[in-house]
């Protein structure tokens, strides 16, 4: 039996590596994703003081510290049974919302948009950033960096700090923000917006105008019948900070809508030895493995996910561009894994327009932002949408509140069962008896998990390259019969 | 003349330090410009055989980030260490075990129990299965890292010239940093910090110091605190006097205290000792139980006054009881 | 061998220093476990002295100063008596058994008092067994293989 390694594939919460065996008839016989790294979170969070919870957990993730920030401030709400007020609530909203648009920016034009931009077939070294700026012009560089540059600017003044932010606190948030701030914000909303209307057209004229992007779209090397997972508002319309989750079943049912803390209900995570990650699945479903279907518990928790499992977006423009993509894709739900770009730009209009609604909202300069909690602590859950997925943070406290438990379902983990099957579903079609491995073969089978941005294609991709990608075909003996290399 | 040669590497790490660099946002192209970027492995493809090739002291300037957990991180930072001219920690973790560290309150075995085990969500078969290095597939084997007992600072697995502090490091004192060595200035002694200034984080906090005398400590939730005041002197921790200045006082200026990112002062080796003194001198008693009674409001002193430099401390780790 | 516990001693050179002074020139008979270091006052014994005391190997550290109203600082030993109990909680949050800090008040003609607390401590560390911390492991580690 031959066996393939890709090492590393870079990171999430450290270096993945994939290793696709081969059978003797050439074809494979199985891949195996898997996460080398392990940090503990749930264990050294145990005797810290709940409130200093969203300042630690920030650390799991540099590329999302807003998610678990919001995530576990919530949790810490919940802990100590407070409401923040109206204010807070609308403050922690606005950020969240500016860092969505700025995630979901890096992530389209840096590391997942270069595959359509640019091309599948183009060689590496012109799947990048440059390569983007070649295609689609000099000013959209300029644009990319701005737009980061802009979004970091509200962060820094929202959350303290740009990368870890320190603003949200058990009952509210630590600082309001003056007119003068508001007005200034507008403006970067303003442009938000406008960026994220560029971006859908630009996505429009590349992507869709190209029949045979379309038709890669389509293609069922990229599809999965899975459940979808994402938070909706009372209305069922996506929203990334507050609401229910929903779960609808691969024909687009409604399965489950459940609040925060019963997700130990509907979620359920399987350990394997071979790698450090778990996999979540749909407790009332169950385990069956890495397989599709109606029958198996795996779900996706995705920009796609979140659009499927809503019955529409929160703000006008971005709804419209909802209602153009089911209907050109064929009605709900999209089970093409390549579809999440998509839904990745409408996501990123809808951001911009909330964070602009928001700050208009007259509240938002209100001086009342928080609520000191009176209870005693005990236990909460707090849910947010992640970019890449559902993010769930549940801590007990002792009547002091002191953390005795923490249990995380990180956005990404939420996909690593259907990432795994991506993978392997990629390579299946891709590697045949008597065709050579090649370098294209190894875009491809990126192609499949880069969609779910999960996080080790994070958004540093931001330079000129690709992740660095190694395959070696080994024989019985260990020896290695050939290595490709990505150059 | 041919370019400087640039590596940047991130181990056990979140990847805020990388999007830190990032956030020097247009000068990022000064630094394409001004060196030759040799091995990025977030950003860019190249690939440790590539690095190994290279001939030992080739590559100018390495930016190293992340703590070091397990052997895998440990052999890269030696590569990187034979082939580097001049290492630089960068960030709390490769500096001081940062927030990865605080798994040096704990054990490996308890984390890998409550993560395989006990938490609610995991289902477990046959009494638990936990990660092995090793497995044998009914295709073929595939291995893992094993993880270390320890965390460990870059500074402990290899030597280092340079350290900058932060968690993350604050872009403007990464370009000061790295504005200095494309300028061709000399660079400053061995060991030193960069990217950081030589007084406490106080000395660069806005807020009105008096002198203080404490009687009562509460926690952030708990007040509503004078946005104007020192945070200390009402009452609230805050690691300001045992922290370096650099980053501009951030916290305290969104009305949080500061947890010390920065890492300890100039010649301080130990910031939760630092700390201890700070609020030993504040604490407004002479009366042994009325004191304990004060010190029982400091919630958590471990995880806050090692926030970020546990596995950097003198003692690195707490001992199994 | 047996055990013989390594103690460090901090003793203020006003009072408790010359109290040890006086438990020597008077034979009074105490254990040689305490290896004395003079500092000018209690109130300058830094934590981090302590920690390192303990890096390095000792079983137990001791800090001796004036009693309370007569330091020759005034607020000297004010600020030790609120920093010991401090440092005592850390240190056994490290995992060390915080009978292994100690502090007394000693007076320069408290010779009998310094021979009483050398003796006691010294048996008590000797109950507890010596100090094996991971530090030490890896200190060690490092000098087999620089
Ligand atoms: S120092 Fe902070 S920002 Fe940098 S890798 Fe460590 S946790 Fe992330
Ligand atoms: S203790 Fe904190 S709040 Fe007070 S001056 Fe120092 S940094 Fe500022
Ligand atoms: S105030 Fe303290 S914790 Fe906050 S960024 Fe500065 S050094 Fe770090
Ligand atoms: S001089 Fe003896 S305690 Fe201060």
């Amino acid at each position: 039996m031959k066996q393939i390694k890709i090492d590393p594939i870079t990171r999430l919460e450290g270096h993945g590596k994939i290793d696709i065996f081969l059978n003797d008839d050439g074809e494979v016989e199985n891949t195996y994703f898997q996460i080398p790294e392990l940090r503990g979170f749930e264990q050294f969070c145990v005797g810290r003081p709940v409130e200093e919870l969203p300042r630690i957990t920030t650390r799991i993730c540099g590329v999302c510290p807003e998610a678990h920030h919001m995530a576990s401030a919530k949790a810490c709400d919940a802990v100590f049974h407070v409401d923040p007020p109206p204010t807070a609530k609308k403050l922690r909203q606005l950020l969240y919302n500016v860092f969505f648009a700025g995630d979901h920016t890096t992530h389209f034009y840096a590391l997942g948009g270069p595959d359509f931009i640019v091309g599948p077939s183009a060689p590496a070294s012109e799947r990048n950033i440059l390569g983007v700026v070649k295609k689609v012009g000099l000013e959209v560089g300029g644009k990319v960096i701005e737009m980061r540059k802009r979004t970091q600017a509200v962060l820094k003044v929202l959350g303290g700090k740009q990368t870890h932010q320190v603003t949200s606190l058990p009952g509210g948030v630590s600082k309001g923000i003056t007119q003068e701030e508001a007005k200034e914000i507008e403006q970067h909303c303003l442009w938000f917006v406008e960026f994220g209307k560029f971006t859908i057209q630009a996505f429009n004229d590349i992507v869709l105008k190209n029949q045979e992007y379309v038709d890669l779209i389509l293609s069922d090397a990229f599809a999965h019948k899975t459940y979808y997972m994402g938070l909706v508002d009372a209305n069922n319309r996506v929203n990334f900070y507050d609401g229910m989750v929903r779960v609808v079943d691969p024909e687009g049912k409604e399965f489950v809508k459940y609040s925060p803390n019963e997700y130990l209900d509907n979620i359920s995570e399987h350990v394997e030895s071979w790698t450090y990650l778990k996999f979540p699945f749909l407790k009332k479903v169950g385990w069956k493995g890495l397989v599709d279907g109606k029958d198996s518990g795996v779900y996706r928790a995705t920009p796609l996910s979140r659009l499927n499992a809503s019955d529409g977006m929160p703000t006008p423009f971005a709804q419209a561009e909802y209602e153009k993509m089911y209907s050109t894709l064929g009605g709900k739900p999209v089970h093409a894994t390549l579809a999440t770009h998509w839904a990745r730009v409408i996501e990123l209009l809808s951001a911009a327009e909330m964070a602009l609604d928001l700050v208009r909202d007259p509240e938002i300069t209100g001086t009342n932002i928080r609520t000191i909690p009176t209870e005693i602590p005990t236990e909460g859950v707090g849910i947010v949408e992640a970019p890449r997925g559902t993010l769930t943070h549940h801590y007990t406290t002792d009547a002091k509140g002191m953390v005795t438990k923490v249990n995380l379902i990180v956005g990404t983990t939420n996909n690593y069962a259907p990432i795994s099957m991506s993978i392997n579903k990629a390579a299946r079609g891709l590697i045949k008896k008597g065709v050579e491995v090649t370098e294209g073969t190894l875009n491809m089978i990126e192609m499949a998990f880069r969609a779910y941005d999960p996080c080790f294609g994070c958004a540093t991709h931001t330079l000129p390259g690709q992740m660095p990608l190694i395959v070696r075909i080994h024989d019985t003996n260990g020896e290695i019969l050939d290595e490709i290399k990505r150059n | 003349m041919a370019k400087p040669k640039l590596a940047l590497y991130w181990a056990a790490s979140c990847g805020g330090c990388e999007i830190a660099v990032l956030d020097i946002h247009e000068k990022i192209l000064d630094v394409a410009a001004a060196f030759d970027i040799v091995f990025w492995p977030c950003a860019m493809d190249f690939k440790y055989q590539d690095v190994r090739a290279m001939e030992d002291k080739s590559i100018d300037l390495c930016l190293f980030n992340g703590s070091i957990r397990n052997s895998e991180a440990a052999e890269i930072a030696h590569m990187l260490r034979a082939k580097s001219k001049v290492v630089v920690a960068f960030g709390s973790c490769a500096l001081e075990g940062g927030i990865p560290g605080l798994a040096n309150l704990t054990t490996k075995e308890d984390i890998l129990r409550v993560v395989y085990k006990d938490t609610p969500s995991t289902v477990t078969q046959n009494g638990g299965v936990y990660p092995q290095t090793h497995s044998k597939m009914k295709e073929g084997s595939i291995e893992i890292p094993e993880l270390w007992e320890t965390v460990k600072s870059l500074d402990q697995v290899i030597d280092v010239e340079y350290y900058v502090p932060g968690c993350p490091p604050q872009p403007e004192q990464i370009w000061a940093v790295i504005e200095h060595v494309i300028s061709g200035r000399p660079l400053p002694p061995k060991g030193s910090i960069l990217g950081a200034t030589d007084k406490t984080c106080c000395d660069e906090c806005p807020r009105d110091r008096k002198e203080k005398k404490i009687k009562q400590f509460y926690r952030p939730f708990e007040i509503q605190t004078d946005p104007n005041e020192c945070l200390l002197d009402q009452g609230m921790v805050c690691m300001g006097p045992a922290t370096r200045s650099g980053c501009g006082a951030l916290c305290t200026k969104a009305n949080m205290p500061c947890r010390g990112c920065y890492g300890p002062p100039p010649h301080i080796v130990d910031q939760g000792a630092k700390m201890v003194s700070a609020l030993a001198s504040v604490i407004d008693s002479t009366e042994p139980e009325e004191i304990e009674r004060i010190l029982d409001q400091i919630a958590d002193p471990m995880g806050t006054f090692y926030r970020f430099s546990l596995a950097h401390s003198i003692l690195r780790r707490v001992e199994k009881v | 061998m047996a055990f013989e516990p390594r103690i460090i001693g901090f003793l203020c050179n006003w009072c408790s220093y010359t109290g040890a002074d006086l438990a020597g020139v008077s034979r009074i008979k105490s254990a040689p476990n305490v290896r004395i270091l003079r500092t000018m006052c209690s109130g300058r014994v830094d934590p981090a002295f302590i920690l390192k005391a303990f890096q390095l190997g000792a079983d137990g550290v001791i800090v001796m100063g004036c009693h309370l109203g007569d330091c020759h600082y005034q607020e000297g030993n004010y600020k030790t008596i609120r920093r010991l109990p401090f440092l005592k909680r850390l240190v056994k949050d490290f995992g060390i058994d915080p009978r292994r800090l100690r502090l007394e008040w000693v007076s320069a003609s408290e010779g009998d008092k310094f021979a009483k607390i050398v003796n006691e401590m010294t048996e008590e560390i000797r109950q507890l067994g010596p100090l094996k911390l991971t530090v030490h492991r890896e200190i060690e580690r490092a000098i087999a293989q620089p």
